[in-house]
């Protein structure tokens, strides 16, 4: 490729990717900065771009409240971590089924967890609350890990069938002559070199499952409720209290963005395999 | 891949697949059921079965039509803008310079927040008083007076739209990013030689070469927004006055509302209008499959 002159790539490059960054990450910088003035300059007449005293009184408000932030996130924790376990252990077996067997009905039961990421969450949410509540575990956590596996385990499927048919089955097959057999080769060959794209699959279940809203403001009371529920749940009577909102927010996305970052890399290969083949 | 007759693939399948019988197909049944049934939770010694009287119902409510020609406008003008300013981030992540990887981390961040927090955040920047978009706009003398976005008719339905598209560039351009570093130099060096422009290039190169990976990253998008109900709910609840609620938003609010037969009825109505997208992806998916 031939060198473009500076000018040139200011113009073709630099330039467009500040204004999309800055439209991308604005708002970001808005929340941390509203999270971080104190109460009078955020309702004052002037709006200020930084702020002339940083406070983190709203941080010390938000875990004091009566909306009980730290038990909320506890509770997100306890929910994400558990969907984790059951769609991981369950996705993985089904995957691996799917990527070294063939079998009667291989097509229909793909098509089965590929149509299930097309559902939409209402079509779900209405009777499956319905029937949680004849259960009498509506307002529990396992209504919420139960409700997220409709999700998370057809999009982990798909997603390790993908890693799983990347690795040669020739190594599977030398285990085999050597007298392993399939339950030993699995867990002695395939699974220590799937263990990082199991972990990014991992953070990609947890994550959806932090993150996720609709469900668990209708599966959830005062006791049980996760972050994004504890979240809306400042806007009160008294109309919104943006310092303790933004505060939410910051401390609700660090821990995502932390795992993110680590399994970045692994996940965008995953999700993009078929895309680069198309 | 092992071809011989044995039970295993069906031993591994099963954990799963008792799942999802459990929390997807039949809770579908129950939908459909529910669909045609007198299904209302604040009036519990009512239910019975009224046929497709919800249905009826649903075809005169006029906001059950506004809601739907809603969520078409929502998804043409949500996933089309997306989709152009994804595939613009994605051209220029695919040029060398320093930073490009730290940079491209960055630009994925809206995808892994939470719908609840991106739909306050821009409630916050969208605010009538004390909102910064009314600051700048102030600044730049685009505007007078302070503007209250999210509670006027007229502006609440494209804001809500801009916060949508801003959700959804990262994922656009994470696909879009794959391929583009998926089609041959040679392509590009054979058109070089012929004396291509750089729109020729793009418009006879890059796109036809990556015209899968569009296809399928779009009707993908247009599930997901259509299906979206977080952003909108936590900005405007559907109102002012109807005017930013989608079929989902108006199931959510309906189911909420308890009256679970008519929502049932009302999401059936939209899973039966996204099948129209979700039938081309399966066959695309398929296909690849071989």
């Amino acid at each position: 490729m031939k060198k473009q002159s500076i000018p040139a790539r200011i113009l073709k490059l630099y330039l467009p990717l500040l204004v999309l960054l800055l439209f991308i990450l604005f708002p970001f910088y808005w929340t941390l900065i509203t999270s971080l003035k104190p109460e009078e300059e955020l309702y004052g007449m002037v709006v200020t771009y930084w702020p002339k005293a940083i406070s983190f009184e709203s941080y010390r408000k938000l875990f004091t409240t009566t909306v009980n932030f730290v038990a909320a996130m506890k509770n997100s924790f306890v929910v994400a971590f558990s969907t984790m376990v059951v769609s991981l252990l369950s996705s993985t077996l089904a995957a691996y089924a799917f990527s070294r067997f063939d079998f009667k009905g291989r097509k229909p039961l793909m098509c089965l967890f590929l149509c299930n990421n097309m559902f939409p969450t209402v079509l779900l949410l209405i009777p499956l609350y319905s029937i949680m509540r004849n259960l009498g575990i509506l307002y529990t956590p396992v209504a919420l890990v139960l409700s997220y596996t409709t999700f998370t385990i057809p999009f982990s499927v798909l997603l390790l069938n993908g890693f799983i048919s990347d690795l040669p089955f020739s190594l599977e097959e030398a285990a085999l002559i050597d007298g392993c057999n399939r339950a030993t080769a699995f867990l002695r060959i395939v699974l220590p070199i799937l263990t990082p794209c199991l972990v990014a699959t991992g953070v990609y279940i947890f994550m959806t499952s932090w993150n996720e809203y609709t469900f668990a403001v209708m599966f959830t009371n005062a006791s049980t409720r996760t972050i994004p529920v504890a979240l809306k749940s400042l806007i009160g009577q008294l109309g919104v209290q943006w310092d303790l909102l933004t505060a939410g927010g910051i401390v609700t996305i660090i821990p995502v963005c932390i795992m993110f970052f680590f399994a970045q890399k692994r996940l965008v290969e995953g999700l993009t395999a078929g895309a680069v083949k198309g | 891949m092992v071809k011989k007759k044995t039970i295993w693939p069906y031993v591994l399948l099963a954990p799963a697949l008792i799942i999802i019988a459990c929390v997807v197909l039949f809770p579908v049944i129950n939908a459909i059921l529910m669909s045609f049934q007198n299904y209302d939770l604040r009036r519990p010694k009512d239910i019975c079965f009224n046929g497709i009287s919800n249905y009826v119902a649903l075809f005169q409510d006029k906001l059950f039509w506004g809601a739907l020609w809603r969520t078409i406008v929502w998804v043409v003008a949500g996933v089309g803008f997306q989709f152009l300013f994804g595939f613009a981030l994605a051209l220029l992540l695919n040029q060398k310079f320093r930073g490009r990887g730290v940079v491209r981390a960055v630009s994925l961040i809206p995808w892994v927040t939470p719908g609840v927090l991106i739909g306050l955040m821009w409630r916050w920047i969208y605010d009538g008083n004390n909102g910064v978009l009314n600051d700048l706009l102030m600044m730049l003398h685009l505007i007078t007076d302070n503007v209250p976005f999210l509670s006027q008719k007229s502006t609440a339905f494209p804001s809500v739209i801009v916060t949508i598209i801003w959700q959804g560039i990262p994922f656009f351009s994470l696909m879009i990013l794959a391929a583009l570093q998926g089609v041959p130099a040679e392509l590009y060096e054979a058109a070089d030689m012929d004396g291509a422009t750089p729109f020729q290039k793009l418009f006879f190169v890059t796109i036809p070469s990556i015209k899968n990976t569009i296809f399928v990253t779009t009707l993908l998008r247009i599930i997901w927004v259509a299906n979206s109900v977080d952003v909108i709910f936590n900005m405007t609840e559907g109102g002012p006055a109807y005017s930013t609620q989608t079929l989902s938003v108006y199931t959510f609010n309906k189911g909420n509302a308890l009256n679970l037969g008519y929502a049932s009825a009302m999401a059936i109505c939209l899973a039966l209008l996204l099948s129209l997208v979700a039938i081309p992806y399966l066959k695309q998916n398929f296909k690849e499959e071989k």
